[in-house]
């Protein structure tokens, strides 16, 4: 077994964070989501302090969209919250599976507090990845920085986005938008260290538009209800029969 | 500030705050105690892998914005080769994430978009 990443300090832990962040795919990933949704919040009519404060408050990209594309056509704010939560499902099982890697560490909850908050698809990728190669004391810190450095870069790129509004050239705004499924396509599967992970990651892709094609309400919470229960099926069976 | 940029903030509170965060939470109440072995805790994991992959799927065979413009065709080859080009390259998200960008860019310009 290799040995785990030590640092000289806990402060240390947390540049190396917010190091790894910048030098991660992810950065590209945030930049060009963060700069589309700068340019959608100044085409509705908000002001570039206002998606400043949910990029930190709110911390998840879906929800911002819906906030600010739903806003403005005078929803319900019951509705917009109703559809935020249900876009935010996604959060509860990722902090599952974040907690034990870091929780060891934790003095007490008030710890956890921040990375809970911090948990978002880039954050917890490679939290996966990384954190396990860490020495415990230092993942809390490791992560807190990997999250900072991906929530500066989003903020920063949202005054961008902001500002160059609706100056994007078509296929540069259309390459913007494939960094996100392409980046998680593959450090997803990079992340795949079981074969219940590989038939989560193939079920996933399989189910996802399926759902979505038949118009099945709540597609993405049924794609990983279905496909994760399915993987974790079969990979039971198969434990059982060994 | 007046009310209504005041009222504005409030909002990102109550409907964007407040609705997202309970799911984070709910987590860290529950699961603070989990193990990395628990069968609970593997099993979130590989409900939260095949969401995001099948969001990952989606984003691609349902693209919105300019990307809808891009044919569905060269979308899919693009992701198609990209993964190719990670698995081949000893699981570089770098080479699969670029691979696919350069094939996506090229396809879209010979599909008409302008640069």
């Amino acid at each position: 077994m290799t040995a785990l990443r030590e640092f000289p300090s806990p402060s240390r832990a947390l540049l190396a964070g917010m190091l790894s962040a910048w030098s991660s795919v992810f950065f590209l990933v945030l930049a060009g989501t963060y700069v589309g949704l700068g340019a959608l919040a100044h085409d509705f009519g908000f002001s570039q302090w206002w998606l400043a404060t949910t990029t930190v408050v709110v911390w998840a990209a879906p929800a911002q969209i819906l906030l600010i594309s739903a806003l403005p056509t005078g929803a319900s704010l019951f509705e917009v919250a109703l559809g935020v939560t249900l876009s935010a499902v996604r959060l509860f099982p990722m902090v599952v599976a974040l907690l034990p890697l870091i929780r060891r560490s934790a003095r007490s909850i008030r710890d956890l507090l921040l990375p809970t908050h911090f948990t978002s698809v880039s954050m917890w990728v490679e939290s996966l990845r990384l954190l396990p190669g860490i020495a415990p004391e230092y993942r809390i810190p490791f992560c807190n920085g990997l999250s900072l450095g991906y929530m500066t870069t989003a903020v920063a790129f949202g005054f961008v986005g902001f500002h160059l509004a609706a100056g994007l050239p078509p296929l540069l705004a259309g390459a913007l938008l494939f960094l996100t499924p392409m980046s998680f396509l593959t450090s997803t599967a990079r992340n795949c260290r079981q074969l219940v992970d590989v038939l989560a990651f193939a079920f996933g892709i399989v189910l996802g538009p399926l759902l979505a094609w038949y118009r099945v309400e709540l597609d993405l919470m049924w794609t990983g209800v279905i496909g994760g229960l399915a993987a974790y099926g079969i990979h039971r069976v198969r434990e059982a029969m060994s | 500030m007046s009310g209504p940029v005041l009222w504005g903030y409030a909002v990102i509170v109550l409907v964007g705050f407040l609705p997202n965060e309970v799911w984070r939470f709910a987590a860290l109440f529950i699961a603070r105690n989990l193990d990395d072995d628990s069968q609970f805790v593997l099993l979130a994991r590989v409900i939260a892998t095949s969401l995001i992959t099948g969001v990952v799927a989606k984003l691609i065979v349902f693209s919105g914005g300019e990307l809808a413009h891009i044919p569905f065709w060269i979308r899919l080859g693009a992701a198609a080769a990209g993964f190719a080009a990670f698995a081949v390259f000893r699981r570089s998200v770098f080479a699969g994430v670029a691979t696919g960008e350069l094939l996506l860019i090229v396809g879209g310009y010979w599909s008409g978009l302008t640069p």
